[in-house]
């Protein structure tokens, strides 16, 4: 079974007006909502802001977002073979597109 | 001249095990200022959060155990080339840093008063402590991390990727970064810096480690006029996950299985084929070191007798499920939850990248060629040679962290920090410079690792090396001069840009050194020189020279 995802991401810095952009994603079952970001960065927009560190492990904790309001980490959330609206955490700083700030405010510059 | 934006008396680079264990030995011995930065979360970006196993230490114990003896193992397994003096700060050092995280409360998991203790490949008896279930590596960081927040002297910097390393009239003289979320350069003055960004992993398509595993401390300290050594030895993890599709779960997560219970390595054939390349391993015994294990599944694969998705396959059938169910609880289920029912199916394993055997040439006081300039952990080459016994790697970072963290705060106590910095100019330019906007460095990254992928894993020949050699020469020159675009927040393009910076000499150092190799020893395996030659028991040291790499060969 192979099919397209469709990510519906915010896009936007801190201070622009959020807009929102459509990816499709070639999909196979088993995918990360983070691989199919990193396809999108790979192969679509390089410009795309995302973080993650371990990619796999659930280790660094930086890949939160919202998919379809719900707060979850792109790297253990499934990709899926319909639309899914990918946001940034509503409860941090907006640094820019799926990027918040996350580090505490003692561990940063 | 520039002002620096801020000043230490140490920077620390890289907020792993060995970074964060540098930064308190330094205060412990008198640093009255650390900065300890990191490109991600402190103490969550690197290989250490994600460490799953063990960690080797000869803590003193009813087995009779001693330094003596593990380090006679780790230069067994090193294959003749472990730097001893390294190998031995490694055995020495990191009995008592594991008594300390002991102290720590890290949790090392216990029989009674005693910490219990496994028996990993390639050790002569159990050595092994670690944190259950599957929990050393994030049990190290916690450790760490609430001790580095107890020190007020520590200053915690994430989300800045260091770029340069500013040298001074031929010394180490501080650093230049890049903040990430705003998109500009920082400049930081002090006597003694140290790099303890941990490994190379990232230069593969398949790797065990995080994102942030591309080699920068080599690239950095290659630039600021310091040496590598055995950037030839990149040591794979043999039963890498491959198939199916596994979310939420480590790829190296099987090793705990076969360790604890006995998964069999099965060929396409069904034969349990390790027995055949390595006469001591018995069924279902665990004993087969890295390297053997690695070439016996590659050598499979190029037989025909691979499984589907080029690799092999791992069988743990034989296992009732109650034991499974014991050993491994919460994994089942999240097994059962990627539709994996170990009882009826086996899965695809293969060699990933894992660890880094090269790296920084150092002294025992983690010195590099450059005055100031320290290296700690996996940044640091040598100690375990051509091949590394697992759970060396953790105490190597603690133990190479606490001393490059005193030798660090001794070179701050006698040199004082700039407070004019004439080398930064050109590095803030750089992170700050408006280069050509568009082309696809994500795409370069992945470009990159197809290469060294296809023609530098652990199976090389000459071939394919000089056909690497000429991509990565072409890929270099078609690197702009400039990160693209203009300085923005969190710019994912340009910090790529960086990245490929740093990871494009580490990536032709691994190779040079490679094909000069004509032999095979430990991780490196040359099908074109199968056997390991004696003359070759030298280590080779690169470094820069007018722009491009130097090799050299020195006595082992
Ligand atoms: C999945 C996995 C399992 C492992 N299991 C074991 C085990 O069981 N036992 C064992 O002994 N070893 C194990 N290892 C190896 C071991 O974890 C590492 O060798 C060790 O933790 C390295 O520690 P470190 O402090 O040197 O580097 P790391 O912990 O990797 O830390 C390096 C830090 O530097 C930062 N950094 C990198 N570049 C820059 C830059 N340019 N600017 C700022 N910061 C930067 C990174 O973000 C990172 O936080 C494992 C490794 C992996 C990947
Ligand atoms: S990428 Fe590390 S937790 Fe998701």
């Amino acid at each position: 079974m192979t099919g397209t995802a469709t990510l519906l991401i915010q896009r936007g810095a801190a201070g622009e007006a959020p807009r929102e952009e459509r990816f499709d994603v070639p999909f196979a079952p088993g995918q990360s909502v983070l691989d199919g970001l990193r396809w999108i960065r790979a192969h679509a927009d390089a410009s795309l802001a995302i973080r993650y560190a371990c990619i796999n492990a659930n280790a660094c904790k930086e890949c939160m977002l919202l998919v379809d309001g719900r707060t979850v980490y792109a790297c253990t959330t499934r990709l899926e073979a319909r639309e899914m609206r990918l946001r940034p955490l509503a409860n941090k700083p907006l640094v820019r597109d799926l990027v918040t700030l996350i580090a505490p405010p003692d561990e940063r510059l | 001249m520039t002002a620096p934006d801020l000043s230490a008396d140490v920077v620390v680079i890289g907020a792993g095990g060995a970074g964060m264990y540098a930064a308190i030995e330094a205060v412990r011995c008198g640093a009255r200022q650390v900065l300890l930065l990191d490109r991600s979360l402190i103490g969550r970006g690197g290989a250490t959060v994600m460490a799953q196993m063990t960690v080797a230490a000869a803590t003193p114990d009813r087995h009779g155990d001693n330094a003596e003896h593990h380090l006679r193992d780790t230069l067994a397994a090193g294959r003749g080339l472990c730097d001893p003096r390294l190998a031995a700060l490694l055995c020495e050092a990191g009995v008592e840093c594991i008594l300390e995280m002991d102290a720590w409360k890290v949790g090392w998991a216990r029989d009674g008063t005693a910490l219990r203790k496994v028996q990993a490949p390639g050790h002569d008896r159990p050595r092994c402590v670690y944190v259950d279930v599957l929990n050393t590596g994030p049990a190290v960081s916690k450790a760490l991390r609430a001790q580095v927040q107890r020190v007020p002297e520590i200053r915690r910097i994430g989300d800045l990727l260091v770029t340069d390393i500013l040298v001074e009239d031929g010394e180490a003289a501080g650093v230049v970064g890049l903040d990430i979320p705003r998109g500009c350069a920082v400049t930081i003055a002090a006597p003694a810096v140290i790099i303890a960004t941990g490994g190379l992993t990232r230069l593969y398509a398949r790797n065990s480690a995080s994102a942030n595993m591309g080699g920068d401390g080599y690239g950095l300290a290659l630039r600021a006029g310091a040496e590598l050594q055995d950037m030839e030895f990149v040591q794979f993890f043999p039963i890498g996950h491959l198939a199916p599709r596994l979310i939420g779960m480590d790829p190296i997560m099987w090793d705990p299985f076969r360790y604890k219970l006995g998964g069999r390595l099965l060929n396409a054939r069904g034969e349990d084929f390790l027995a055949r390349h390595d006469s001591a391993e018995q069924s279902g015994r665990y004993t087969t070191t890295r390297d053997v294990a690695t070439q016996s599944i590659l050598e499979e694969v190029a037989a025909g007798r691979g499984s589907p998705s080029g690799g092999a396959w791992l069988s743990f059938r034989h296992v009732p499920e109650a034991k499974l169910r014991e050993a491994f609880g919460p994994v089942i289920d999240r097994l059962a939850a990627n539709g994996i029912d170990l009882t009826r199916q086996d899965v695809e394993v293969t060699p990933i990248a894992h660890y880094h055997m090269g790296g920084i040439r150092a002294t025992p006081r983690m010195e590099t060629a450059v005055p100031g300039l320290f290296a700690a952990g996996e940044a640091v080459g040598g100690a375990n040679g051509a091949n590394r016994l697992s759970g060396n790697a953790i105490t190597e970072a603690l133990a190479f962290g606490r001393e490059a963290g005193r030798s660090a705060a001794a070179r701050a106590a006698s040199v004082p920090s700039r407070t004019a910095l004439g080398s930064a100019a050109a590095a803030r330019d750089l992170v700050e410079a408006q280069g050509r906007p568009g082309g696809n460095p994500a795409a370069a990254v992945e470009a990159l690792q197809q290469v060294m992928t296809r023609d530098v894993g652990p199976m090389r020949a000459s071939s394919g090396l000089a056909r690497a050699e000429a991509e990565l020469a072409a890929m270099a020159a078609a690197l702009d001069e400039a990160p693209p675009g203009v300085p923005a927040p969190h710019d994912m393009a340009r910090i790529d840009w960086f990245d490929l910076r740093q990871c494009l000499p580490v990536a032709q150092a691994v190779v040079q050194a490679a094909l000069a190799r004509t032999e095979s020893r430990g991780a490196h395996q040359r099908t074109d020189h199968a056997e390991t030659d004696p003359t070759w028991q030298v280590n080779q040291v690169q470094r820069l020279a007018g722009g491009a790499l130097a090799l050299a060969k020195v006595a082992a």
